[in-house]
């Protein structure tokens, strides 16, 4: 019994004092983060980086504000800076720490959501669609009629990801409106679409790339480097931009204001905005990143993707997502409760 | 009227019927197991055997420590429980019945009874109090959760073995001289030993299946080896998965067999 | 009438109860049966903007169960959405708890019925599943019924199926992975009973000429109902309160309770809801235990 105690004793000892040399906690989305990044990140710092997932972006603004988490990194949507910002959820960044802020690419440094990029550092950017199995269905894949007024053959085989501001933004650009809009004519009409459609659907899941690529799911609102990721596993999988508007996003990389390894973090940031390191992560996840010249660090078959690649005659469907007004996120949010039920 | 005689063991159909639901109770957790020694990476098409998934997750850095930090919480709450549970025991058995006992028993049979999610959201309010006023974001919260559920699986052997116990050896003792301890040292909990051992095991298991609580609960970077495979089975289905499943499997069949051993060697 | 000396004895062994009870209460005080106050305090708060609450009190929370207010006329109205989670809830849970005795009855008779090791086998056997993790247990049945799972790739192997068939994602598979893991639970108290039961009233019964139907009903049922509604209380409350089954099997759209407690201390972000939901859970397997407890003390008084 002594013996196991002791034992005990030593497990709980080195898990409990770890976080004093090199440690860093990064709150993430799941299946996101480059497993060999970090490696490379460890080898040149020794900082050990743990990575926690989220599958949305309200659930992480949701367990950030709960507080005591122990994360040190967040990295959210353009469209919730503000929020956290506001909320002092995250702190000003000191740029003289973070010498590779010159990399950042002129088009992604004075972005609407964080002007100059005083709080966040690019992580990835990229756009919602659909993902659909050409072997099911091979009609018109660029709209979101397939999951908003789905064909027969794919009724009770639709997976929509639970990401609130997308899936609304999607419905409201289909019915004709604007993201973030405060016409509730429009926003009803919304409603109405998305709560007929949803008895039509499989599943509003998370993790679809195994999925699609498995056949476990045949279609499936979601972002397009995931739906890359499943493509090179089942070539059946196709992506498809919705014509009547689909969003854009970015996410960025955010120090928490109560992180406890503020060195760590900084070296963390500072280490993915080198080129080399950028095109790690998008080697893993598939998605274009904010940094310049990091282009040659990525896989060859990334230039000419056609998730990667928007279509000349769609580029103008997409559309970057504002952060909504307080009463448009009261409207959202109460379409999305409803949604959810 | 042999055709008549009436055997109760032969109720038409109930025999086969339940032989089927053996099968069908077994079925699935044989599978999981037969597929973890598949040479390929799919949980249901069969590509000969291997033992390759067992290596590859244990070089799975999360799953090392998700699997080091479950053992390592099970470990504290089991002899955390068993050890409150050992005094409770003895303060409520093998004397006059009164309404405080009543009280005692209630409340550590609670965590059975109130659904795992509603406790779980309670302490992710509470707990979650605590960590900011005080910054300690380690194992001590899991393992104070764990602890309090465990209560009641370490409880139950050890109070029906104490109610089943001979009075006579410890009054002897006392007839002797011995103090209430030395009594308790040398008379009772001997005796008790195999009810304790049992105990410390069903709460071991207990504490290594829990996932709701320890998701609401586990701070950055604490994924316990449940809530690492419920992430894992949401996203990823790779033959992994069922290396550790069987892995799990292997050490609660031992720890049952261990289990009955024991408590039946006592009767 | 007691001595003053037996007195202060049994208020000295009744100290030294509550004493060596004390660890343990605390252990359970701070946390396990403390914090549900603190969910009840909660439920009548206002909730945060993105999460977490506001300390306003309020009793939106509770009205938001059973009503709610349309966001863009106003009005009120029963809060369906709200009251199909429940009904799906205690729905799946009274079918589980239907099936799980429908496949459990048997099967505990036939280990009854067995001779006194095979008996302590049997009983070994199917303890084993019920002390598996559930969320392996869970898992097994998702590799079965998931669309490239065991089932559907033998099926179309066979090709009786060119298509797989949807099970996964549907409340019927949450409905069989609780029926599934909670079965053990049926079983034990079943079986517990049966052996209880004198068997050569079987043999009274049926030299009456009643015939087997007639043996169960009059003879049989009567004497295993405590059995029985132990068994359906102990599949009834975890099915009802299951969050990791309909979380893997239902696919996040078909929500049981559980999930959609989770939900609001989650992406919802209605912490106060989720606090008003739990509360009206822990409600719902009260009155469940207080039914068990009328109905086992009933049997009690009978005899």
């Amino acid at each position: 019994m002594k013996k196991l105690l002791s034992a005990a004793a030593v497990l709980l000892a080195s898990t409990a004092f770890a976080s004093a040399e090199g440690e860093l906690q990064l709150f993430n989305w799941g299946d996101y983060t480059n497993p060999e990044l970090l490696e490379k990140f460890e080898a040149e710092t020794g900082i050990k980086v743990t990575v926690t997932d989220y599958d949305s972006n309200d659930t992480a603004l949701s367990k950030v504000e709960a507080g005591g988490g122990g994360y040190d990194l967040v990295v959210p949507s353009a469209n919730y800076i503000q929020i956290y910002v506001e909320k002092g959820l995250i702190q000003k960044l000191d740029l003289a720490k973070l010498p590779n802020h010159a990399n950042i690419a002129p088009e992604w440094r004075d972005v609407p959501w964080d002007q100059g990029r005083n709080y966040t550092v690019p992580w990835q950017w990229g756009s919602v669609g659909m993902a659909v199995n050409s072997d099911t269905y091979s009609g018109d894949i660029n709209t979101s009629a397939i999951f908003l007024d789905p064909p027969e053959e794919l009724v009770g085989k639709i997976n929509v990801a639970p990401e609130m501001n997308d899936v609304l933004s999607l419905a409201l650009m289909y019915v004709g409106g604007e993201a973030c809009t405060q016409d509730t004519a429009v926003l009803k009409k919304a409603r109405d679409v998305l709560m007929a459609a949803k008895p039509k659907w499989q599943s509003m899941d998370y993790g679809a790339t195994p999925k699609l690529a498995s056949n476990d799911m045949l279609a499936s609102v979601y972002w397009n480097g995931a739906v890359f990721r499943a493509r090179l596993q089942n070539d059946k999988v196709k992506f498809g931009y919705p014509k009547e508007g689909f969003p854009l996003w970015m996410d960025s990389v955010a120090l928490l204001s109560d992180a406890q390894n503020v060195d760590e973090a900084y070296q963390f940031m500072n280490f993915i905005m080198e080129p080399e390191n950028a095109g790690l992560i998008s080697a893993f996840a598939r998605y274009a990143n904010g940094i310049s010249g990091s282009d040659p660090f990525m896989p060859a078959d990334m230039k000419d993707a056609p998730e990667i690649v928007i279509p000349d005659d769609l580029k103008a469907s997409g559309h970057f997502l504002p952060t909504c007004s307080p009463k448009a996120l009261e409207y959202y949010t109460a379409i999305w409760t409803e949604l959810r039920k | 009227m042999a055709k008549h005689r009436f055997s109760a063991a032969r109720l038409p159909g109930f025999s086969t019927f339940a032989v089927l639901v053996f099968v069908m109770l077994y079925l699935p957790i044989g599978l999981l197991v037969l597929f973890s020694f598949n040479a390929g990476p799919s949980p249901a098409i069969w590509e000969g055997f291997s033992l390759q998934w067992y290596p590859r997750a244990w070089a799975n850095e999360q799953v090392k420590d998700a699997t080091l930090r479950s053992l390592t919480i099970a470990t504290f709450a089991a002899l955390i429980s068993t050890s409150v549970a050992v005094l409770a025991a003895l303060g409520t058995t093998r004397r006059k019945r009164t309404g405080g006992q009543t009280f005692v028993y209630l409340m550590i049979n609670q965590p059975l009874m109130v659904p795992e999610i509603v406790t779980a959201v309670a302490l992710l309010i509470l707990f979650g109090f605590i960590k900011v006023a005080t910054g300690y974001q380690g194992l001590g919260y899991l393992i104070i959760a764990h602890s309090a559920f465990c209560i009641p699986f370490a409880y139950l052997p050890i109070r029906a073995r104490l109610e089943g116990m001979d009075l006579a050896l410890e009054t002897a003792a006392a007839d002797l001289y011995a103090t209430p301890w030395q009594a308790f040292r040398y008379v009772t909990l001997p005796l008790l030993m195999p009810a304790v051992v049992a105990g410390l095991m069903l709460a071991f298991i207990t504490s290594l299946d829990d996932v709701v609580i320890s998701l609401f609960v586990k701070s950055a970077g604490q994924d316990t080896l449940p809530t690492y495979m419920l992430g894992q089975i949401r996203r990823n289905m790779t033959v992994e998965v069922n290396a550790i499943s069987t892995l799990l499997i292997g050490l609660t069949v031992v720890m049952l067999t261990a289990f009955f051993m024991l408590t039946r060697r006592g009767d | 009438m007691t001595s003053a000396a037996e007195q202060a004895a049994d208020r000295k062994v009744r100290r030294a109860g509550w004493l060596l009870s004390a660890p343990a209460l605390f252990l359970l005080i701070i946390a396990a049966s403390g914090p549900l106050i603190i969910i009840l305090v909660y439920s009548f708060l206002t909730p945060g903007k993105y999460g977490n609450v506001d300390w306003v009190f309020s009793t939106d929370a509770w009205v938001g169960i059973l009503y709610s207010r349309d966001i863009f006329d106003g009005t009120y109205k029963l809060a369906d959405a709200h009251l199909s989670i429940f009904w799906r809830s205690v729905k799946l849970s009274l079918y589980t708890t239907l099936f799980a005795f429908v496949f459990g009855f048997p099967t505990a008779w036939f280990i009854a019925t067995r001779s006194a090791r095979m008996r302590t086998a049997l009983l070994f056997l199917i303890t084993i599943p019920f002390w598996t993790n559930l969320l392996v247990r869970t898992f097994a049945i998702n590799q079965i019924i998931r669309n490239e799972g065991v089932l559907n790739t033998f099926l179309m192997w066979l090709g009786v199926i060119d298509a797989p068939i949807q099970i996964i994602y549907t409340d019927f598979a949450v409905f069989m992975g609780m029926t599934y893991v909670y079965l053990p639970l049926m079983v034990l108290p079943l079986f517990a009973a049966f052996d209880r039961f004198d068997m050569r009233l079987l043999e009274a019964g049926y030299d009456l000429y009643a015939n087997r139907w007639q043996v169960l009903r009059h003879i049989v049922f009567p004497v295993v109902k405590p059995g029985v509604i132990a068994g359906s209380i102990l599949v009834f409350i975890p099915s009802l309160g299951a969050f990791v089954t309909p979380r893997i099997l239902g696919g996040g759209r078909n929500m049981m309770i559980g999930n959609f407690i989770d939900l609001q201390f989650g992406a919802g972000r209605n912490w106060p809801l989720g606090a008003a939901l739990s509360v009206t859970l822990l409600v719902i397997v009260a009155v469940a235990l207080v039914v068990y407890v009328r109905f086992a003390n009933r049997d009690n008084g009978h005899g």
